[in-house]
């Protein structure tokens, strides 16, 4: 090996002789090593997420029991909420690919009709997510235990998270031991005297979620929930970012006298990586 | 200094309306390749239990991790252009890569058993 860096070499076979190696230029490849180091993160958190799942030995929640509420309405919907962001994601990632297209042919106006779509689907998804996690945190009437131990559901027909005793139709559904589920229809339902009597002797009261509990499961489900979701969501912020302003300095010509749309392709490779994780978020958080 | 993100280093970076309207109807292909992916995978989360018993769990688990990686293959593959990259740079992105997961799963699982199996026999 001694020598080799002082060993000299045609320009040919390296960059400065305006040719590539790997027949990528070097904005490129150097987005996909950030992407290779980014996914390495998100794996890491999936397999932590994993980890914690399978080693406690306590009932872990199930997605498609926490997430089935729809904004405006009221029963049971699971995962459709989960399953319409990703569509929205993939199809901005698709107006994305279509970006790019555009900017192969030098079709400034295409590149500019796709990009703001792009743009637009992405807002969606983090609006989409702001909502997530508002009925996340705000949860769907919560639990409480008695001194014993023993857990029940709360039942309200309007959620009131300062007192749901007051609230109408208040009652208490015991929850299945060793489970996390929201109260199944069909379950015992105590009378409202029960419940009261029940709600005043409680050794404490767990509703929605936040960092140290949550109604839907172990601790660490709400907590991997936040940095897993908020993670991405990040992510998301910040390729809506990027794509703003190749899209303005798209719309302002920057690219077309440059004589290629290449910025554009690495702003979407970004963005596709969004979409990548979000198809494993999406299997190993919510489908698993 | 002459920037050099302005030098134009791949070969790709132009093609004809001809070819672009080949590759459109690519994409398209693509996209409803996803949807339908997805569709089935929301749908077998929502009503598994109506179809199946509970013992079928483990084997729709699997179904989910394949389809998963089938939509991440599409994605590299076709959006991102990867499959359309030369070969080196292919595998200077995907061996390493694959080659950390696979050790991080391993680690994980052997190592949550052991957590498991601990805390099952001194709690």
């Amino acid at each position: 090996m001694a020598g080799d860096a002082s060993k000299a070499l045609s320009n040919d076979v390296l960059w400065g002789g305006g040719r590539s190696p790997f027949s990528i230029s070097y904005g490129k490849m150097m987005m996909w090593f950030f992407l290779v180091s980014d996914a390495l993160t998100f794996s890491g958190l999936l397999v932590a997420y994993g980890f914690v799942r399978h080693s406690t030995t306590e009932a872990w929640p199930i997605g498609e029991e926490v997430f089935r509420a729809l904004p405006g309405l009221t029963g049971s919907y699971p995962l459709i909420y989960v399953a319409l962001m990703t569509a929205i994601l993939i199809f901005s990632s698709v107006t994305m690919v279509l970006a790019v297209e555009a900017g192969h042919r030098m079709d400034k106006k295409g590149v500019i009709k796709w990009l703001f779509l792009t743009v637009i689907g992405g807002a969606f998804f983090v609006g989409s997510q702001a909502w997530e996690w508002s009925h996340f945190i705000h949860g769907g009437g919560g639990y409480i235990t008695t001194n014993q131990g023993v857990k029940y559901w709360v039942h309200n027909d309007t959620h009131d998270t300062h007192d749901p005793s007051n609230a109408a139709g208040f009652h208490l559904v015991p929850a299945l031991e060793g489970h996390y589920l929201i109260g199944e229809e069909g379950a015992h339902h105590l009378d409202h005297e029960a419940s009261m009597k029940l709600w005043n002797d409680r050794a404490n009261y767990v509703d929605g979620a936040n960092m140290v509990h949550n109604e839907y499961g172990p601790p660490q489900y709400a907590n991997f929930f936040f940095f897993i979701t908020g993670f991405h969501g990040f992510h998301v912020f910040s390729g809506v970012i990027i794509n703003l302003i190749v899209l303005i300095m798209v719309i302002k010509g920057v690219f077309h006298r440059r004589g290629h749309y290449e910025m554009v392709e690495k702003a979407g490779l970004y963005w596709h990586f969004v979409d990548l994780v979000w198809v494993f978020v999406f299997t190993f958080f919510y489908l698993l | 200094m002459e920037r050099d993100d302005i030098i134009e280093y791949s070969l790709d970076a132009h093609h004809s309306e001809e070819e672009g309207a080949k590759i459109r109807r690519n994409i398209w292909m693509v996209t409803l390749f996803l949807a339908v992916v997805t569709t089935i995978e929301v749908t077998l989360g929502a009503y598994w239990k109506d179809w199946f018993d509970a013992s079928a769990w483990n084997m729709i688990k699997w179904t989910y991790v394949v389809l998963t990686l089938v939509k991440a293959t599409y994605i590299v593959m076709s959006f991102m252009h990867l499959g359309d990259e030369r070969k080196n740079i292919r595998m200077i992105i995907l061996a390493p890569y694959a080659f950390f997961i696979l050790y991080l799963l391993y680690i994980g699982l052997v190592e949550s058993n052991y957590v498991h199996q601990m805390w099952e026999h001194f709690l």
